[in-house]
């Protein structure tokens, strides 16, 4: 828990100091008419950066627990639905949403659910027709396509 | 004001049209409460898109009522799956959890959706009469006020939320830094993009709020293992009626938890001290404290009562300052700003059909909400029967849909895969995430007031101090931002006294 806590104030602290070089360079005082664009986020940064300084010694002044900040049992299930939902956001870059949902929603009923391939082929259809039908017919939202919906003259 | 107004917005929202948007919001609404990941703000969000082709009335009913209906979800979980769904839903699992496992489900869920009930009943009821009179004396606010109000919000955040206050501040600093990030509309530069063209358009608050609470609370609910598991709901109709005739027996919880959930509620962030608080006077207050987390009816009407007038509470600055009271309202305001509308005060003299519709869609869309929770929870239980392996992957893309629909681009996917991780990442190292996420919508118009105010005064401070309101407003804040400061002290002091009094000899 230590380790994760440490490692996110090191990355706010980072932000900190992004925001502030940007800050500088975009002007932190008064301008012709007005605070100049990097004022307000100037002191965002500032604040951050003691913000985390406090943070810091909070952690510093605790004894370690002794409690990882997640277990090996617990990262398991939680890889098992991130990468997948990160395949589905690359497949949905290439072939649009409806065929990558319909192949992420199939893959995932198999192989964690280990349902009929009865039940998968109906679901991983049915639901991104659905979905289609829902938002490029009645509400005339435009979702990512791919080649599929090309040839089929979306 | 009048009431004419209030019968006029009767008018639109008894329309058919918005009944049957009422309808399907609770619906659909109660549904997304139960789906664990998805609550009420992403619930909105990720139906925003669909909205825009409406006519305003009817998207802002839809949206309320999708509100209510996932308050009224959140108890279901609460109640029997032991899963809050929403930090406010944490106290209702206390007892609620504990009578669904004595066979008494049926009774703790009677009680909390009629307290749910009574709690908005009553924050509506107190709309109605101040929204008008506080957007009046808003209709006077200049920029100087307007950011005090923002300060105000963010300190109640810190003193007031609970947990670790300096992460809270680092919090809502982290959200405004990403509202700041893009296009500066006052000087027309570029900040914090760093030639990156994607960055141009800064980060969307929805995509956050779809990211942070969706994806993000997936993540923590699988730590557990790829399951949900529940129990029975033994709901019938001579169980309600028998739990309606007990009810009354704790009117003075009612009335209790409707005004902590109403003072709290107004300010932001204050729906879950609101369920807490009043749960702990109703354990004060009872005659029999030791049944308290037993299975006591009391204990789940006590915080149900206080987290609905609390959620509905929020709505009021909503409407009359622009200034959302919880990440939901803050979706919603985005929905008024992408509908063409400007939230704030003006809105009672320019579209007074559509605040007056809007508030009496509040009492037609809780008793809607009340009527179908009662008469389907099975139904609505039953979702979290279906398998997880189907469920999992049908939220993430919803969650997917909803982020690409915000702006019709791709990389608010991404920003919404990165969002989960780090509201996954953050919830368990105690950063809360609704101030992050107001401060990300409020950003640029927290900015913009702290601009014109500074413009109005040369560039003093003195501005802050100098006109009543605004004095009067900051120096609140300032007492709630130190509030975690002098609260140990207070305490060390009161304990002292205490200690004083108890060491004085008898008989002196």
């Amino acid at each position: 828990m230590r380790a994760a806590d440490l490692a996110t104030v090191a990355v706010l602290m980072l932000v900190g100091g992004v925001v502030l070089f940007d800050a500088v360079r975009l002007g932190i005082g008064w301008g012709t008419d007005g605070p100049q664009s990097g004022f307000f986020p100037f002191w965002l940064g500032t604040t951050l950066l003691l913000a985390c300084a406090v943070v810091l010694g909070q952690i510093a002044g605790r004894k370690p627990r002794g409690v990882p900040f997640v277990t090996r049992e617990q990262l398991g299930p939680v890889l098992k639905v991130l990468w997948p939902a990160t395949a589905l956001v690359v497949l949905t870059q290439v072939l649009g949403i409806y065929v990558a949902s319909a192949l992420y929603i199939g893959f995932y009923m198999r192989w964690v659910g280990a349902h009929s391939w009865r039940s998968i082929v109906v679901l991983s259809i049915g639901i991104p027709l659905v979905t289609f039908l829902v938002f490029e017919h009645w509400f005339l939202v435009p979702l990512p396509k791919g080649p599929l919906e090309q040839w089929l003259g979306y | 004001m009048g009431f004419e107004d209030l019968f006029l917005g009767f008018q639109h929202a008894l329309s058919a049209q918005n009944l049957f948007f009422a309808f399907v919001g609770v619906i659909l609404g109660t549904i997304i409460g139960v789906l664990p990941g998805l609550g009420g703000a992403n619930g909105v969000a990720i139906l925003l898109p669909l909205t825009l082709r409406m006519p305003p009335t009817s998207a802002i009913i839809l949206l309320t009522s999708l509100y209510w209906g996932a308050l009224f979800g959140g108890a279901i979980t609460s109640i029997l799956f032991n899963i809050p769904g929403e930090p406010w839903s944490v106290a209702t699992t206390f007892d609620g959890y504990p009578m669904a496992r004595q066979g008494k489900g049926g009774q703790a869920l009677t009680a909390a959706f009629t307290s749910s009930f009574v709690g908005a009943f009553f924050s509506t009821l107190l709309i109605t009469f101040f929204a008008p009179l506080l957007a009046d004396v808003a209709l006077r606010f200049g920029p100087p006020e307007i950011f005090a109000i923002q300060f105000l919000t963010f300190s109640a955040f810190v003193g007031l939320g609970g947990g670790n206050p300096v992460k809270t501040l680092v919090s809502i600093v982290l959200g405004f830094i990403l509202a700041a990030v893009g296009l500066d509309i006052v000087t027309g530069q570029l900040r914090m993009t760093f030639g990156v063209t994607d960055l141009m358009q800064g980060f969307d608050f929805i995509v956050a709020v779809i990211g942070l609470f969706g994806i993000g609370e997936i993540l923590l609910s699988v730590e557990e293992g790829l399951s949900f598991k529940g129990v029975a709901t033994g709901m019938n109709l001579r169980v309600v009626l028998e739990t309606w005739k007990v009810l009354p027996r704790y009117w003075r919880t009612f009335a209790r938890s409707c005004f902590i959930g109403f003072w709290m509620g107004f300010k932001p962030g204050g729906a879950t001290p609101a369920s807490f608080m009043s749960y702990s006077f109703a354990k004060r207050f009872s005659k029999n404290p030791a049944r308290f987390g037993q299975g006591e009816l009391e204990g789940v009407v006590a915080p149900e009562t206080a987290a609905h007038a609390a959620g509905v509470a929020a709505m009021l600055p909503m409407i009359t300052l622009g200034i959302p009271g919880s990440p939901t309202a803050a979706v919603m305001l985005g929905g008024l700003v992408m509908w063409g509308l400007q939230p704030g005060p003006m809105l009672f003299r320019e579209k007074a059909d559509f605040v007056w519709g809007l508030i009496a869609s509040m009492y037609t869309g809780n008793i809607i909400g009340v009527v179908m929770v009662l008469a389907f929870v099975p139904l609505f239980a039953a979702i979290l029967r279906v398998p997880f392996a189907i469920l999992t992957p049908v939220i993430v893309t919803v969650c997917a849909i909803g982020a690409y629909a915000v702006h019709n681009a791709m990389i608010d996917v991404w920003y919404m895969l990165a969002f989960g991780v780090v509201g996954y990442v953050f919830k368990k190292l105690d950063y809360p995430l609704a101030p992050l996420v107001l401060a990300l919508v409020l950003g640029d118009h927290a900015e913009n007031a702290l601009r014109q105010s500074l413009i109005m005064s040369q560039g003093s401070l003195a501005i802050f101090m100098t006109r009543p309101i605004t004095a009067v407003i900051m120096a609140a804040a300032i007492v709630f931002f130190a509030m975690p400061a002098i609260a140990p002290w207070l305490r060390l002091l009161r304990r002292r006294r205490a200690r004083a009094v108890a060491a004085t000899p008898p008989g002196d």
